[in-house]
Parts: structure tokens; sequence; C-alpha cells
């Protein structure tokens, strides 16, 4: 039954999913933006995410909440690892650039897979107590999950504290600078190797931070970032490539997309809304919504 | 074209036909069924992979959801057997016709689009054929079709109890892709593709039909990877959705040709070669009760040889050009 009040609680709730889209797929955004490299382990960032944020609760007994920023950090550590050590050289190739890119990030996605279903087990992990996880508060006969309800909030602060980043620092504007033209801020003194270790950093920090928020209402297995993945790219390219905040729009856009197609189509085709609605977009706007390139 | 650019076609073709008369004979040393299985797999791997190759390395556009084709002509063969009878040799041709036809469908508003904003809807294109076959009821669903299975015949291109007609099938798949392959290389469509790859706008400039070109490689590309599927249907006699067009397929598609060398006559063989039986071997010796160390030991595979050598094998076996 299609009634007023489901249609404004499914909306809602897609709403509060696309706010957390967004904030998964804004690494992904910025690394893009910053040096045209499309990462395809972006799922699996967050999958490691969302472990690192289940070992301290089950070592430590520490909330997703309290992990979140250590899960954050160490993902910024584990991005700019895996730019020093593998994209640096990808995007040095001289031969079909974007097929290394694709196939060397995609290489390290499935090690990290393995990795995890080496040392993790294939079993499904859940944070199974933390303060938000279960709750619900109503707010006019429409029922919120606080887990989700935190992670829209964090994903707006995410959003915020990006954007004084980007345009308020001096990281922030030698970011800006390198993506502009990478050969001219190397005479002005800007190291291009440094600003992109601490982009792909950043992106992972990003990426961190919504894995802990996920790891709060979401099973924790070695493959789970496969499906985020694929939504994370289209995303970003809704929104734009080049463009950071147009994560932040599609993210939106798709989390109510998705809401909206499961009103009308069985739950299990909710995804073909989501890519239905990328491909009009595209063949009408073949830059996304907001997209420079 | 020059004169050394005929002789090494003409190279091209000897060796091909060498290695093809080797490749026949081999079953007569190999009786292992083990072996004979991943040799079928890496025959079929070297086909499929080839004839991406004519879209994504030679025409340059990057396909990531040519597991669609392949899922298209496994379930064309498949359904119009089961359903009504028809013989899988129909069903390979018809999934081939049709995704061809599908794959110019799709590529009418698709080819518009470029870099990865083209590979994010060959992705997503193929997402929506999965889930739609997920959920077609009267196709098996998620729970896919069995192929019921009688007794040794070419009729039906069924053995159940015999891998050696399947491996000539996938030896004649591989050569045809192949051989395909080498005649389009030094054809007017060719040129285009390479022009096309390299300069979309120059080449329009100078005369090529830019789109035109990109609906050649696609359909010609759907087709024998349909035909793949129709076979690898016939082959495993039970398919379902995720495991004939998941995304994950698109991928192993693409791979030997990466590793091989893309846009290369002989990188996708060469490649298969390579990757499929070290696959096959990691799986099995090391992949067992999931552990995860054959995607260890195929992930880092795929990262050095791509950091390595970002053209591909294929140059390792060159000769050093004559000045």
């Amino acid at each position: 039954m299609l009634t007023a009040e489901t249609i404004i609680q499914s909306l809602a709730s897609g709403l509060l999913m696309g706010l957390l889209y967004g904030l998964i797929a804004v690494g992904l955004a910025l690394i893009f933006g910053l040096m045209d490299v499309v990462n395809f382990a972006h799922g699996e960032f967050l999958m490691i995410a969302m472990y690192a944020t289940f070992f301290l609760f089950a070592f430590f007994a520490l909330d997703p909440l309290l992990s979140a920023p250590l899960v954050a950090a160490a993902l910024f550590v584990f991005g700019a690892v895996v730019y020093l050590l593998i994209v640096r050289f990808a995007v040095r190739a001289k031969a079909n650039a974007g097929m290394v890119q694709i196939f060397s990030t995609f290489g390290l996605a499935i090690v990290m897979r393995g990795l995890a279903q080496f040392f993790f087990t294939p079993d499904y992990r859940s944070v199974t107590h933390s303060w938000l996880g279960g709750k619900t508060i109503s707010v006019a006969g429409i029922f919120l999950p606080e887990p989700q309800l935190m992670g829209a909030a964090v994903a707006i602060a995410a959003f915020g504290g990006l954007y004084f980043f980007i345009n308020r620092t001096d990281f922030g504007r030698a970011l800006e600078a390198t993506r502009e033209d990478a050969g001219a801020v190397a005479l002005v003194g800007i190291d291009k190797n440094r600003v992109f270790a601490l982009g792909w950093g950043l992106g992972a920090a990003l990426v961190g931070l919504a894995g802990a928020i996920m790891a709060v209402f979401f099973y924790i297995y070695p493959d789970v970032g496969a499906s985020f993945a694929l939504i994370s790219y289209v995303t970003v390219a809704l929104g734009g490539f080049g463009s950071v905040f147009g994560a932040f729009a599609g993210g939106i856009i798709v989390g109510l997309v998705e809401a909206a197609t499961a009103l009308v189509l069985p739950p299990s085709l909710k995804s073909v809304g989501i890519y239905a609605v990328y491909l009009l977009v595209v063949f009408i706007r073949p830059r996304g919504l907001f997209g420079s390139m | 074209m020059d004169e050394h650019f005929a002789n090494r076609r003409r190279r091209d073709l000897v060796v091909a036909a060498c290695l093809i008369a080797i490749a026949a004979l081999a079953p007569l040393f190999v009786t292992d069924v083990f072996t004979q299985n991943v040799m079928v797999l890496t025959l079929m791997y070297a086909a499929l992979s080839q004839s991406w190759n004519i879209l994504s390395g030679y025409c340059g556009q990057i396909s990531l959801g040519h597991a669609l084709y392949f899922g298209l002509g496994a379930y064309t063969t498949a359904l119009l057997f089961t359903k009504f009878g028809v013989l899988p040799w129909f069903g390979m041709l018809g999934g081939g016709v049709v995704s061809a036809l599908i794959a110019m469908a799709l590529g009418y508003p698709c080819f518009r689009l470029r870099g990865h904003y083209f590979v994010i809807a060959t992705i997503v294109i193929a997402e929506i054929g999965l889930l739609l076959f997920q959920n077609w009821t009267w196709a098996g669903a998620a729970l896919g079709i069995d192929i019921p299975v009688r007794h040794d015949s070419w009729l039906t291109f069924q053995f159940p109890r015999s891998k050696l007609p399947y491996f000539y099938f996938a030896l004649a798949l591989a050569a045809v892709a192949w051989f395909v392959t080498w005649w389009l290389e030094d054809s007017k469509w060719g040129f285009w593709w390479r022009a096309v790859k390299d300069n979309p706008e120059a080449a329009e400039s100078l005369g090529v039909v830019v789109f035109d070109s990109k609906m050649g490689a696609a359909a010609v590309s759907a087709f024998l990877v349909a035909v793949g599927g129709g076979f690898y249907a016939q082959f495993v006699s039970y398919i379902d959705p995720e495991s004939v067009m998941g995304f994950q397929f698109s991928l192993l598609m693409a791979l030997p040709a990466v590793v091989g060398g893309i846009g290369t006559l002989w990188g996708p063989p060469l490649g298969a070669v390579i990757l499929i039986p070290l696959t096959e071997l990691t799986r099995t010796h090391m992949g067992g009760s999931g552990r995860g160390i054959d995607l260890i030991v195929y992930g880092s595979l795929i990262v050095l040889i791509s950091l390595a050598r970002p053209q591909g094998l294929v140059g390792l076996f060159a000769r050093p050009r004559k000045v």
C-alpha cells in the first residue's frame, strides 16, 4: 500500500542513506578530481575501515563513534602508502595509462579481499552492541534509525569541513593548484608527490569515517566493499567528475532514487533505478550534473 | 602499407597456423581431465579476450560490461534449447546476432560518452541486465537454468563423458577470433579504429566515420563474445545470472588482453595462456576452504604486471626493430 506516510518514510530513509553514499563517494571524487585516477579499490578501503572498527570494538570494546577518528587516521596513512607504493608508478605509465590505473588498483582490490579472507576468514561479523545500534527516534510519525541519522550528520559535517579545508587552508589551495596544473606548482616549490599522497590520505580518511559509521548497522565480510564501490562510482559520475560537491548532490540523488525505486519495484531491483538515472543523466549531460571534465 | 608490415602479417599467419596445429595435437599427449579442463578454459578466455580487445583495445572504447554479451549468448542458447528444443548451434548464432544488435542499440547513446563516463555506463548496463535476469522467473531467475544432459552427441553439442569435443570447439573459436582480428587489422576498419582510439577529432576531420567505426567494433566484439557464452553454457550445462553476467566476469574477460598487451594481435592469447592455468592452479592448490591465498597471488600478479609492463607482456617476444 502506497500511502503518503510510507512514501515520506522511505524518502526520509533514502535521504539519510544518500548522505552516507555521498560520504562514501567523496573520497573517490577527491582523488579523481586531483589526479584523474579512479580508485578501483575504493570499496576495499571501505571494507578495511569496517573491519578496523569491528576489531577496535571486539578487542577494546570501543564504540564505533569513538573509534571513527582513529579509523579515519589509520586510513589516512593507508591511503598515502597506497599512493606512494602503487599509484605513483601507475600514473607514470607511458603506455595504456587508463588501463594501468584501472587494473593496478583493481589488482590491489583483489589482494585486499584475499588478505581479508586469509586473516579475518569469510565469516560475517557485526558490531553486536553500540550506543546507537538498533535505536530509532520518531519525528511526526516517521521513524528514523539513529545510526543512519548520525551517519547523515557526520556526512554533512565532513562536507562542511572539506569545503573549509579546500578553500581556506594552504594545503587546500596547494591541492587545488596541483589539480589545475601539476607542472606549474613544481615551479613555486610545491612537491607534487607530497600533495598527491596527502590527497590520497584524505580521500581514504573520508571513506574510513564512512566505514566506521556503517560498521554499526551493516554486516562486515571480505566482499562487503564490492556493492558499495559500484554505487560510489555511479554517485561520483552522476555528480560529475572533477566536482567534489557533485558527489554530495550525487549521493543524495542516489539515496532518494533507490528509496523511490524500492517503493514501486521489488526490493531486489532497487539498484536498477540508480543505474537508469545515471544513464539518463549522462545521455543528456555527458559530463554529469556538475562535472568539469 | 609498407613491406615490413606485410611481412609481419604473413609471419603472424604462419605462426598462428603452427600454434593451432600444435594445440590440435595436444590432447594426444594430455589425457588428464583436470588439465584438459584448464586447456578448454584457456582457449575460451583467449577467444573472449580477443573479441573484447576489438572494441576496447583496437577501437579504444574500454568496456567493463562485456559480461552482458557473454550472458546473453549463454542464456539465448540455454533458453532456446530447454524451452523450444532449438539446437545449440542455432542458439549460439542466435545469441551472437541478438548480442550484436543489442550492442549497437546500446552503443547508439553510449558512444557519445567519453572516458570514465563511458566505462561506468558499460558497467551499470551490464548490472541492469544481471538484475533483470535475476528477477526473470521464466528464465529461471537467480537459480538459473539446468541444461538436461543425455548422451554424447554432436547434434546437441553435449558430451558428458569427454572434454575433447569442447576442446576442439574452443580451439576453433579462439582461432576464428584471432583470424577475424588479424583480418580486420589490415582492413579499412582496423585503420579507422586505431585513428578513433588515438584522436577521434583528428580522425573525424580526416573523413573517418567515428560513430560507425565504434558501432562496427561493438557489433563484431559482442557477436564473438556471445558465441563464447553459448559455448560456455553447453560446456558447464548449468548457468545462473551471477556466473555468466556478473561484473567479475567482465574483468576476467579483459584481463588476458591487459596482461598480454591491449590492442595487440597476440596479447589476448598470450595473456590467457599465462593467467588461466595460473588461476586454476592457485585456486585448486591454495584456494581451499576460502583462505584467500589464490586471490592474493592473483591480485599481486595483476598489480606487478600492470606496473612493470604497461604495454603488456607481448613486447617481450618482439624482435628488435630493424632501422
